[in-house]
């Protein structure tokens, strides 16, 4: 599957950036020819098969434009979860850029993630409105809790534990992300309970962490009881 | 399908938008913009039509359109500022303003409203003083804002073209095109001394003219909605809250600079902004007031959304078009040509922030004049800022140009939200500083900021109470800057490395009685070496709070105390034994690493060797008692050796 024809070197408007020539002479663009029996094809493959076939189709769609490559990058993570050495090195034959290049671009940007990512991935947002609104303690908590430290995956895959820039939310600081979804006016105490809710695959279960409106600072809690103890 | 073939028939659509819209007697107007989305509006909006079609009320816009009446209708809208009181909604034409509005409440606000014509008491707004505030008006925290590049956020639904048309949306545009040569435009912007919003303040009339003269073709123009900066989120809702200004407003500049070609970078924390642009740009090109041959008029300019991958640093210009080009997003080393003569493939690039644009086309209708009687002598218009933190009104607010900081955070913000002292006040973002309370009455703009050690920023506004460590709020900031340093010039990557580490060592207690000449040592090369806007103001939230707030660092230094109580290493926690009357056991049943220690009939004690130092003891402790206190500096000592902090006399 990974032959290197390529896409031409666009013509506009990015020019003046001959040191980004590749190394084998880039080949004439080529239309992706699996039209027809598309269905019965894709049966047989596999996924990661299926998902450089669809990288392809984006490559060729996007690959000539300025700022190409960024958006590629953002296609090959949703389609493989992360950026891998593998999709770093297919991306830059089918863009004719070197991988030095690639890789550089996928690792300069807070979006990209070039490692493996667990089933939920935690952000912790550490813009200033959380961060004086202890998002520190909230991240030492799940650091305790999970186990890890921050941008790694507790050793059952289910966790990832990361920060995010802010979110532009601040009204609802501290908050955090799971996957996509925001929780918003955290404290300490409620970090157990959003564990063990994901733990048992029930994100919505009691919204006793979520919506607006209730500071749960110094207030008696009535199911504390119940909250996972840590592990260990 | 409304399509505008020329300049002139724009006024028809406006008009039949108007007296489509005008069909509609009352509306129920859902906030919304981020804040007002994660606290769950769009359940509350979806509950409205619902409910509003249970009763055979038709609430389809389109209804409006072909001519029919509707009692009563629904929309979303942008954000409306109040974020802490989210979800939102207004009900429309009375203006009554409903705050925290749950799925549960919509029936009982619906049957108030058109059965029995009254309002829900409860969901009204609280004055600080018991009473209750009817309409938005009333309220203290938009009683004192001035609104103009928000005017229309949060009246107008952003995903429907034809409500901006209503309110005299891209006549600016049509006037331009049609009454106007691109120097005039240059100059009514010039004229009306519009600075740029993104922060530094440069005048955007000598951008455009300088973009303008610059030769090459093609050019381009770019929005900078790369809003990275922490705590901020003025830029995002403009752009969710009414996007078609800001496209008004670079298509405006296109005619001007003589462009065909737009960019708005988005950062991609703001998917909600990416997908309200992309509804905007969409619209605008199907009524033909975007794209080739724009109202017919034979000018052609598109606009093409770029997500940004997150980088702080992009939202320095040079970074921002290396990262369009598809780079790393690192500036360009001086001396570099301005974007404006040299960006985008080495072509002529006119980048402006978000607010920049959408300025741009009430300053064409309403005159320079009008904008340039606002403000300041040397800043002119309104300030957006995002007012967060411990504030007790936190959300978007827009304020004329030269009010107090004192009017901001008092009246609008009506003071913190914990009942502590106010302290400092965090403008600017990482590159800004911390203004203590002897600054308070001084006035807001671009210069006065600056001599004071701040910055505009592009308007993140962080009130912080007596409980901050303002040791800690620089640290954190370096932090920031460390991660998001690109790392190309030494004086930033290693220089902003070594004054984190120095502040890491002050926050720990193991500072020296050194360290703050050093940091302001490293302070200064930094500014004076580095290449980029990031770098050169990196060092600006050490140097602000060393200037005013110096005692502090000293403290941590020489008492090895924190007067906020907040360095872990700096403070410990301890049960008072005569407070904690009726052992309640909840500090001990609630701490994460068995750190206390329960007695028969007698206070829990804490074992310092274990505590962590959560703070969850003091959480827990009920307000009655109040009996885990925070100790620091010699207290903290006496406590550790003696296990009781000896205090003065009791």
């Amino acid at each position: 599957m990974k032959q290197s024809h390529a896409v031409a070197q666009s013509a506009a408007p990015i020019r003046g950036r001959q040191a980004l020539t590749p190394n084998p002479p880039c080949r004439p663009p080529r239309r992706f020819a699996l039209r027809e029996p598309r269905r019965e094809r894709l049966g047989f493959m596999n996924v990661d098969e299926r998902n450089y076939l669809v990288l392809d189709k984006i490559i060729e769609r996007y690959g000539e434009r300025p700022g190409g490559l960024v958006r590629v990058l953002y296609k090959a993570q949703e389609l493989f979860g992360y950026l891998s050495p593998d999709v770093q090195t297919h991306v830059a034959e089918k863009m004719c850029l070197p991988v030095g290049h690639v890789h550089g671009v996928a690792t300069f940007y807070a979006q990209f993630v070039t490692a493996p990512q667990g089933q939920n991935v935690v952000r912790v947002c550490m813009g200033t409105a959380c961060y004086v609104k202890n998002a520190g303690d909230i991240l030492d908590r799940f650091r305790e809790l999970l186990g890890v430290e921050t941008d790694e995956t507790t050793a059952d895959g289910r966790f990832t534990l990361r920060t995010t820039r802010c979110i532009g939310a601040c009204s609802l600081a501290p908050l955090l992300t799971v996957n996509e979804k925001v929780h918003g006016h955290l404290s300490v105490e409620g970090v157990a309970r959003l564990v063990e809710r994901y733990r048992e695959d029930d994100p919505d279960g009691d919204e006793e962490v979520s919506p607006v409106g209730r500071e749960r600072r110094r207030q008696r809690p009535a199911s504390d009881q119940g909250a996972a103890p840590p592990p260990g | 399908m409304l399509q505008i073939h020329s300049p002139t028939q724009l006024a028809e659509v406006r008009k039949i938008c108007e007296g489509a819209f005008a069909r509609q007697k009352r509306r129920f107007l859902v906030c919304a913009g981020t804040g007002c989305v994660l606290g769950g509006a769009l359940e509350v909006y979806r509950e409205f039509v619902r409910l509003l079609k249970e009763r055979g009320l038709p609430t389809d816009v389109e209804l409006l359109f072909e001519g029919r009446e509707t009692e009563v209708g629904t929309a979303c809208s942008g954000c409306h500022g109040f974020c802490q009181l989210g979800p939102l909604v207004r009900f429309e034409p009375e203006g009554v303003f409903y705050t925290k509005v749950t799925v549960t409440d919509v029936p009982e606000i619906i049957i108030a409203a058109l059965d029995k014509n009254t309002v829900v008491e409860r969901l009204l707004y609280l004055n600080p003083d018991g009473s209750k505030s009817l309409r938005e008006d009333d309220v203290p925290f938009y009683r004192h804002q001035k609104r103009v590049v928000l005017a229309y956020c949060g009246l107008i639904n952003p995903e429907d073209i034809r409500e901006y048309f209503a309110v005299g949306g891209y006549q600016a545009l049509a006037d331009v095109l049609t009454r106007y040569t691109p120097e005039e435009v240059i100059d009514a912007v010039t004229r009306s001394g519009l600075r740029g919003r993104g922060g530094a303040g440069f005048p955007t009339g000598r951008k455009w003219a300088s973009a303008r003269r610059a030769g090459g073709e093609p050019k381009y123009i770019v929005c900078n909605g790369d809003e990275g900066d922490p705590g901020a989120f003025m830029d995002r809702s403009v752009l969710e809250g009414d996007p078609h200004s800001v496209l008004e407003g670079m298509a405006i500049a296109a005619y001007a600079v003589g462009a065909g070609h737009g960019y708005i970078y988005v950062r991609a924390e703001y998917p909600l902004a990416v997908e309200r642009l992309t509804v905007a740009i969409a619209q605008a090109e199907q009524h033909r007031v975007l794209g080739p041959d724009l109202m017919g008029t034979g000018f052609n300019f598109d606009i093409e959304i770029f997500r940004g991958a997150g980088a702080f640093v992009c939202g320095e210009s040079t970074a921002l078009v290396r990262s369009i080009e598809g780079f790393r997003g690192m500036p360009k080393v001086m001396p570099r040509p301005r974007t404006t003569e040299e960006g985008i493939g080495g072509r002529p690039t006119l980048l402006n922030n978000v607010k920049s644009f959408a300025y741009v086309p009430q300053i064409i209708t309403r005159g320079p004049e009008w904008f340039a009687s606002m403000g300041t002598e040397t800043s002119k218009g309104t300030a957006v800022f995002a007012l967060t933190g411990k504030a007790k009104n936190s959300g978007l607010i827009e304020v004329p140009m030269g009010i107090t900081l004192r009017e901001i955070i008092f009246n609008i913000g009506g003071g913190t939200s914990t009942g502590r002292e106010f302290k400092a006040v965090q403008t600017g973002g990482p590159s800004g500083g911390c203004l203590p309370k002897e600054l308070l009455d001084m006035p807001v703009d671009f210069d006065s900021l600056k001599s004071a050690g701040s910055m505009m920023g592009s308007g993140g506004m962080v009130v912080l109470d007596q409980d901050t460590c303002l040791v800690d709020v620089a640290r954190y900031f370096l932090e920031f800057t460390v991660n998001e340093s690109c790392g190309q010039c030494a004086p930033c990557r290693a220089g902003t490395n070594q004054m984190l580490k120095i502040l890491e060592d002050i926050t720990r207690g193991r500072g020296k009685t050194t360290d703050l000449s050093w940091l302001e040592g490293i302070a200064k090369a930094i500014i004076a070496g580095s290449i980029c806007g990031l770098g050169q103001t990196a060092p600006n939230p050490v140097l602000s709070t060393l200037r005013y707030f110096r005692s502090e660092y000293e403290a941590h230094l020489d008492e090895r105390s924190c007067p906020a109580l907040h360095c872990k290493e700096l403070i410990a926690y301890w049960i008072d034994p005569d407070k904690c009357a009726e052992p309640c056991r909840l500090c001990l049943e609630n701490c994460p690493v068995g750190a206390i220690a329960g007695k028969w009939r007698a206070a829990p004690v804490i074992i310092q060797e274990k505590c962590l130092k959560c703070g969850g003891c003091f959480d827990m402790c009920p307000d009655k008692y109040r009996a885990v206190i925070k100790v620091t500096g010699p207290e903290r000592l006496n406590l550790l050796e003696r296990g009781r902090p000896a205090r003065g006399g009791g």
